[in-house]
Parts: structure tokens; C-alpha cells; sequence
């Protein structure tokens, strides 16, 4: 049955319930390939949350005298040279990566999602302005700016998020700034102001869920690299430190003894594959399912 | 033999939904010397059939069957690259839209000889000296100059023409043109279809004129072929066919035209209290370079309540940015607007939003005024629920379904979304939209100029009934002087930003004074 005849049979209900968003999680439930995104990734989740409680080992236990050594029965995943369990440092790593790849993110999405849209919606002269501010940090070299907020506020994994999250929101602003200015040429925006709406609701109501689709998408992206980044910040030092470990940390130690040790780099590999493969999924049943022109009707 | 002989001419496409079957076994023939007219609301499978002989659609989704034999070899089994050297080179295409067919980043001059540098090998000096012929015989003036602009310098009217010299320059046989002059304004329509018969006598090249509007079919068709849902209804000699249409469909189409008066049964027969709305010495400037471009150039106007005045006037006239302005979508450079002797042009913020409530408008595009992510509940009960009109579910709900049931929407199309509707459907929601306030001014923009002609008639029932029904007054803006008449009281003519005429429909209609107003009767009522 699709979305339209379930409404039918009960016609007479109150239709103002029928909003975009229910009816995008009706439509999101029907995708198997998303939802099986939605469960992999919360499957993850969980994992990371209770990992002190899951975890075979320490994170930090060695065993000097393993060594390296391939999957066995008590080191599912194998060791790595130092005789520590890869299986629990991925673990305790997913707490870093997702928290680092959620979080900063999330942070991106909030700042360049409201800067973008204000100054698009708004044009002229503010619109000027803003992107001229996004065009200046653009051109601030990454590592400077974040080797200044370092200094500046000191080591911090809080200080992380916010790093990460502060240079990622300036692709995402430009991107809803272009879409936002294709909407804003749009006839129901004209209608709205018509109607008598205020700029917030025109903006809330109208123009956010017409740009939601290259959101999502570029969001998907984002995460992945967000992940990355944290690798290479705590390679040059500025990120986590040994002996806590992160996606990121293990897959570049895993590269570097890739042809004596390959289940290193195999193992975290994978598990950062499944994560992307997982949120593209989701992104793009996400996406398909808030927009009502998908539907099949 | 004729030119081109189609039969059983029939393509399906192959949707997630089933297949649809978008024309039903069409036959017709095609003459040097003689054009024939293809009719047919949107959808009905005229494009599609042009398409297919030109083998443009897209295969699969699409499958053909059928024959079309010209000259003798048939188009719909030949190979790729042999309909390649047919395409362009013995049959010549004409484009809708000439913004968008001709390329935006090549000369024009380039672009006209293309073709022939492609079927024919022509040397460049020669195809240069063909193309500057053509484009005087097209009629655009300094030619030479013309061959170095891009599409965007040009104007609309001449794009179409550039767009005419291209598919003429292989002096093909036979000329596929889909709907040439929809999105021109009128007195350059008229040009161009004096253009078109005039090369087409002088040529002697056959020709498909696909239309949906039979005033131009009129004008130009020899033989007249009308489509409804991809089947053939109605064929004949164009004369034939409108003199005594046998089909009950091109009666429908034929009588939808908005032909003759304003009905006498909405006409005020007590004078209406005037100056309910007054626009003074308005002016409306945008930025640009070098100067500024003045839009609306000391405009006075005044509406009396419950009266609907026409603006009539050509794309870029002003007439839309005088009516947006009145609305606050544009503000004034110069002069004052009241209604109900209150000022609208100094309000701001809140009693800006809360004004609104007096006054809504209705947009062209029904595609694009429409919220996609909304459905029609949302989108009707959103001026409701700002305005405090609903306070409880219950009445909203009430409210909604009345105002749809009202514009002659159904009650449990209230949660679809306005993709799943047609054009006068969704102008239908538009128009609920607007009247949910209950307001004393409605602005019109062209509310019908992109519906289908039978739809056309429904839409300006509606409005006039509503405006009537609850004494609204209207500033109704087309370029159709036809519809203008049977919606207005007044006209007000408009040309670059100033009404040179205004005056009651009849008697403008009847005794036009300014130049302008007599070549915009002469281009539509001829």
C-alpha cells in the first residue's frame, strides 16, 4: 500500500497531522537499503557507547612478548606490534572517530547551514559581507588556523570538534548560500511574502526543507572526511594521543606495515567502509524520502 | 507521392507506473507548399509525435511503431547515422524556447552555419556569405553586426528568427515547428507567422506547425490535425475545421477561446465607490549599467472597489513590477500607493505583514508558486493559521476543505502535493491560497497564460464568479487582449513604463487612440 491510499482509507482524519516530515520517515521505512544504513550505523553507535563495558581488553594492555600477530582465537582481529588488541583499540577508536565525525559535523551543518542561508535569503550588500568573511578564512591555510585556536585555547578534545567543525562549515555555507539563491527566485517565495510571513518562517518554512537534498548529500561526505582529518591532526600531534587510538590513527599506522601486517590496515579498513557505506545509504534514502516529487503515487 | 506520409504512428513509454501510451496510431501526410497545423492541450501527444519522426526521444523508455516514409525511406527504422544526414540537412527543426535551443556560449554567425559546414563541407567565406542572405531574408537588420552577438544580446524575437535561419540555411524540405511563437509577445508573434508563410511560399517547403493555440494555427495551417490524449480526433482543411468542427473536442476547444464581452450578468450596474485603490506618480527603477533601468515611469492610477481593471501591455512593459508594487514585492523609487486611503508604501515589518491580509496576488507559473514540500493542506491553511483566521484544528480543517470545495477542488486531494496535480488544478490551490484571507485585492499576473486553452476558461470563470461573490477588486495583467476583455472593466495599456491609454474595455477595444494600443488589436484580433 503506498502513502497515498493508506491516507485515503481513513480520509477523515485531520490532514494538518500530515506533514512533510511523517511523511518522509513512512517513505524512509520502506527503503530496505536505507534502513539497513539506519541500523548498521546504530548498531555502531552502540558499540561505541558501551565499549568499556564490551571490550575483550584495556586499551592500553600490551603484550610484548605477541607481538604482531595474525587473527586468532583470543585476538579476533589479530594484534598489532606492540601485542595490543586491534579488536579493542577499534572499538575504543569508534568512540573517537564517530564522536569526532558526528559532532564536527554537526557544528559544520549549524554554522554553514544558518550562515549560508542568511546570506543568500537576505542578497545585496549583507550578502556581500558574509561571503566575503567566508572567502578570508577560505584562504587562511588550514594548519595555521588550527595550530592558532591550539595555542590560543590549549589542547583540548572539545577544542577538536570545534576546529574541525569551524573550517568544515565554509564549503557547506557556499553550498546552501548557491541553493538558497535559486530558491529565493522561486514564485512561492514571492507567495509567502505575499502571504504576510516573516523572513524566519519564510526561511524555516520555505526555503530550508527546498535545499535539504544537497544537504544531506554533502553531509555524507563530509563525515568521512571530518574522520580523516582527525588522523592527520593527530599525526602532526594536535589531535589525540597514543596510547588512545581512532579510525583515523590505526588506518595510517596500518599503511605503514601494510605488506608485513596487512590485517592492520584490513580491519579498520573495513569497518571505515562499512560506516560510509552505511551513511550514504541512509543520506540517500534520506534525501529521496523528503522529497514528496520521489514518491510513487 | 506526398512529401511525407506517417501512418499508424504510435509511442509508448515505459514508466515505473506501466507503460502510457502517449500517441495512438496518428496518420497524416505532409505536401510541398502546405503546412499543417497539429492542435492540442498539453499532453496530448503533439510534441511527442514530432519527436518520434525525428527519432529525439529517448529509447527505451519510448518505443515507436508506426511508419513515417519521406521520400520514400522510412525515419523510424533507419539507421542513427543515417537519419544524421537527414536531420538538419531535409528536415529542419524549430524550437519553444530559443533561450534555451540555441547555444549560449557560440556567435550566432557561427551557429547558423554549422549546418552547413556539416551536410555540405562548405567552404567558411561561403557559408558566411549564406548566412548574412538568410538573416536579411529573416529580416534582421545589420546582419553583419548580428553574426558576432550571442544568443543573450539578442531579444526574443529575433532569437526566434536567428532560430529560423538555421533550420532554413540547408534549405531543407520540410520544417518541424513546435509551438515557434508561444513565447513571444503578440505583435512579434504576428511578425514572425507573416514570416514563416511568406518563406514558406517562396521556398516551397512543406511544414508541421505544432500549436496549442488555434488563433495561430489560424493564421498560418493549410490542414488542421487535433490530438487529444495521443489519438487523432479531428482532419481537415483548416477552414473546414473551424467552420464546422464535427468532433466534440474541437467544438470544446474551439468555444473555450474567451471570445466576445465580459458577460453582462458580472458587470456593476450602479457606479462603485472609487479610489479604493490609488497608485500616485509611482516609479520603479532597478540597478543597472550604465544607468539605472527605469521600469514604471510616473505611473497614476485609481481602482474603485469590486472592479477589475486589465493591464495590458508587451514582456518588459513594466506592468508587472507597477503590480508587484503594489503588493511591496517591489518598492517604489517615487510616488504613493493607499488603499483605503492608508498609506502602503511606508508600512514595515509587522503592520507590513499584517496590510497583506487586504491584498494577495496570483502567479503565473502554477509550477513555480507552489511550495513543492507542501502539500495543498499546508499550503491553503498557512495564510489561515497567520492570520488568525483558524484557531482550533477543527475550523481550520473546515476552512480548508470550504476553500477548496470553493475553487472546485476535491476534499481528499487535501494531503497530495502539488506535483501530483495539472496546471489548472494547481492554479485552482493557488487561487485558494489567495482568496483564504479574505481579501479586497487580488493581482492577477498572467493567471492563465500558461494553462491550456479549455482549462483557460474554467480558471477566468472562477475568478470572475469569486470576485464577484465577494466584491474583490483585481488588477488582472495579461498580453492577451482577448482575455483581458471578457475579465475587464477598464484597460490600462502600458508601453516602457507608462499607460499611454485608459478607458473601459468596450470603448478602448472599440476606438483605440494611441498607435500602440491599435498595433497590439491589429496583432491579436486579426
Amino acid at each position: 500500500m503506498t502513502a497515498t491510499q493508506l491516507k485515503s482509507t481513513h480520509s477523515n482524519t485531520d490532514y494538518s497531522s500530515y506533514s512533510l516530515s511523517r511523511e518522509a520517515s513512512y517513505r524512509l521505512k520502506k527503503n530496505k537499503m536505507a534502513m539497513l544504513g539506519f541500523w548498521t550505523l546504530l548498531a555502531l553507535f552502540l558499540i561505541a557507547a558501551c565499549t568499556p563495558w564490551l571490550a575483550p581488553y584495556a586499551y592500553e594492555s600490551q603484550n610484548l612478548a605477541l607481538g604482531a600477530s595474525p587473527p586468532s582465537a583470543q585476538h579476533l582481529l589479530g594484534t598489532d606490534i606492540h601485542g595490543r588488541d586491534l579488536l579493542t583499540r577499534l572499538m575504543y577508536g569508534s568512540r573517537v572517530s564517530l564522536l569526532v565525525g558526528f559532532a564536527a559535523t554537526t557544528v559544520s551543518l549549524v554554522i554553514g547551514v544558518l550562515w549560508g542561508t542568511i546570506a543568500g535569503y537576505m542578497g545585496g550588500r549583507i550578502d556581500t559581507v558574509m561571503m566575503r568573511i567566508v572567502d578570508i578564512l577560505y584562504a587562511l591555510p588550514f594548519m595555521i588556523f588550527i595550530i592558532l585556536l591550539m595555542v590560543v585555547f590549549g589542547r583540548s578534545f572539545l577544542l577538536l570538534f570545534l576546529a574541525i567543525g569551524l573550517v568544515e562549515w565554509l564549503t557547506m555555507a557556499r553550498i546552501v548560500r548557491a541553493q538558497v539563491l535559486s530558491v529565493r527566485k522561486q514564485e512561492y517565495i514571492d507567495a509567502a511574502i505575499v502571504t504576510g510571513l516573516s523572513h524566519w518562517k519564510i526561511i524555516y518554512r520555505h526555503v530550508m526543507p527546498n535545499i535539504l537534498g544537497p544537504v544531506i548529500v554533502y553531509i555524507t561526505l563530509t563525515i568521512p572526511n571530518v574522520i580523516l582529518l582527525e588522523s592527520f591532526l593527530s599525526f602532526l600531534g594536535l589531535g589525540i594521543q597514543p596510547p588512545q587510538s581512532s579510525w583515523g590513527v590505526l588506518i595510517s599506522r596500518g599503511v605503514e606495515s601494510m605488506e608485513e601486517y596487512p590485517w592492520l590496515l584490513i580491519f579498520p579498513g573495513l569497518t571505515l567502509s562499512v560506516t560510509l557505506f552505511s551513511l550514504n545509504f541512509l543520506g540517500d534514502g534520506l534525501r529521496d524520502a523528503l522529497d514528496p516529487r520521489t514518491a510513487k503515487s | 507521392m506526398s512529401l511525407l506520409e506517417v501512418s499508424a504512428l504510435t509511442v509508448d513509454f515505459d514508466t515505473r507506473e506501466g507503460v502510457t501510451n502517449a500517441v495512438n496510431s496518428v496518420s497524416f501526410t505532409v505536401d510541398r507548399g502546405e503546412t499543417l497545423g497539429i492542435v492540442g492541450e498539453s499532453g496530448s501527444g503533439k510534441t511527442v509525435c514530432c519527436n518520434a519522426l525525428m527519432r529525439l526521444l529517448p529509447i527505451p523508455p519510448a518505443t515507436i511503431k508506426g511508419r513515417a516514409l519521406f521520400e520514400g525511406v522510412d525515419l523510424l527504422t533507419r539507421s542513427e547515422s543515417k537519419l544524421r544526414s537527414i536531420r538538419g540537412r531535409h528536415i529542419g527543426m524549430i524550437f519553444q524556447d530559443s533561450m534555451t535551443a540555441l547555444n549560449p556560449f557560440t556567435r550566432i554567425g557561427q551557429q547558423i552555419m554549422e549546418p552547413l559546414q556539416l551536410h555540405y563541407k562548405t567552404p567558411k567565406d561561403l557559408a558566411r556569405k549564406k548566412a548574412l542572405d538568410l538573416l536579411q531574408e529573416v529580416g534582421i537588420d545589420t546582419p553583419e553586426q548580428r553574426m558576432d552577438c550571442y544568443a543573450h544580446e539578442l531579444s526574443g524575437g529575433m532569437r526566434q528568427r536567428v532560430m529560423i535561419a538555421m533550420a532554413l540555411i540547408t534549405e531543407p524540405d520540410l520544417l518541424i515547428a513546435d509551438e515557434p511563437t508561444t513565447a513571444l509577445d503578440v505583435t512579434t508573434q504576428a511578425q514572425i507567422l507573416t514570416l514563416l508563410n511568406e518563406l514558406q511560399q517562396r521556398r516551397n517547403i512543406a511544414m508541421i506547425f505544432i500549436s496549442h493555440d488555434l488563433h495561430v494555427i489560424k493564421q498560418i495551417a493549410t490542414r488542421l490535425l487535433v490530438l487529444q490524449k495521443g489519438c487523432m480526433v479531428e482532419h481537415g482543411h483548416c477552414a473546414q475545421v473551424f467552420a464546422a468542427p464535427r468532433h466534440e473536442y474541437t467544438k470544446s476547444l474551439l468555444n473555450a477561446i474567451p471570445e466576445g464581452e465580459k458577460p453582462t450578468h458580472y458587470r456593476h450596474e450602479q457606479p462603485l465607490a472609487p479610489n479604493f485603490l490609488t497608485i500616485a506618480n509611482a516609479s520603479i527603477s532597478f540597478a543597472g549599467k550604465p544607468t539605472p533601468h527605469l521600469a514604471v515611469k510616473d505611473v497614476s492610477l485609481s481602482i474603485a472597489r469590486g472592479e477589475i481593471l486589465g493591464l495590458v501591455g508587451e514582456s518588459g512593459c513594466g506592468k508587472t513590477s507597477l503590480a508587484q508594487s503594489v503588493v511591496r514585492l517591489v518598492d517604489l523609487e517615487q510616488g504613493e500607493i493607499t488603499l483605503q486611503n492608508k498609506s502602503l508604501t511606508s508600512l514595515k515589518g509587522k503592520d507590513l505583514r499584517l496590510a497583506r491580509k487586504d491584498m494577495q496576488m496570483i502567479f503565473q507559473d502554477p509550477f513555480a508558486s507552489l511550495n513543492p514540500r507542501m502539500s495543498i493542506f499546508e499550503i491553503i491553511a498557512e495564510p489561515l493559521k497567520l492570520h488568525g483566521l483558524a484557531t482550533t484544528k477543527r475550523s481550520l480543517r473546515e476552512k480548508v476543505l470550504a476553500l477548496m470545495c470553493e475553487v472546485g477542488l476535491e476534499a481528499n486531494w487535501a494531503h497530495k502535493y502539488p506535483h501530483q496535480f495539472s496546471g489548472g488544478q494547481r492554479q485552482r490551490v493557488a487561487i485558494a491560497r489567495a482568496i483564504a484571507v479574505e481579501p479586497q485585492l487580488i493581482i492577477a499576473d498572467e493567471p492563465v497564460s500558461a494553462l491550456d486553452v479549455t482549462i483557460q476558461a474554467q480558471i477566468l470563470k472562477l475568478l470572475l464568479d469569486l470576485c464577484w461573490q465577494y466584491n474583490i477588486s483585481m488588477i488582472f495583467i495579461s498580453h492577451d487582449l482577448a482575455v483581458v476583455r471578457y475579465v475587464a472593466d477598464r484597460i490600462a495599456v502600458m508601453q516602457k513604463g507608462q499607460i499611454v491609454e485608459l478607458g473601459n474595455t468596450e470603448a478602448l477595444l472599440k476606438n483605440p487612440h494611441h498607435h500602440y494600443t491599435q498595433k497590439l488589436l491589429a496583432a491579436r484580433l486579426s
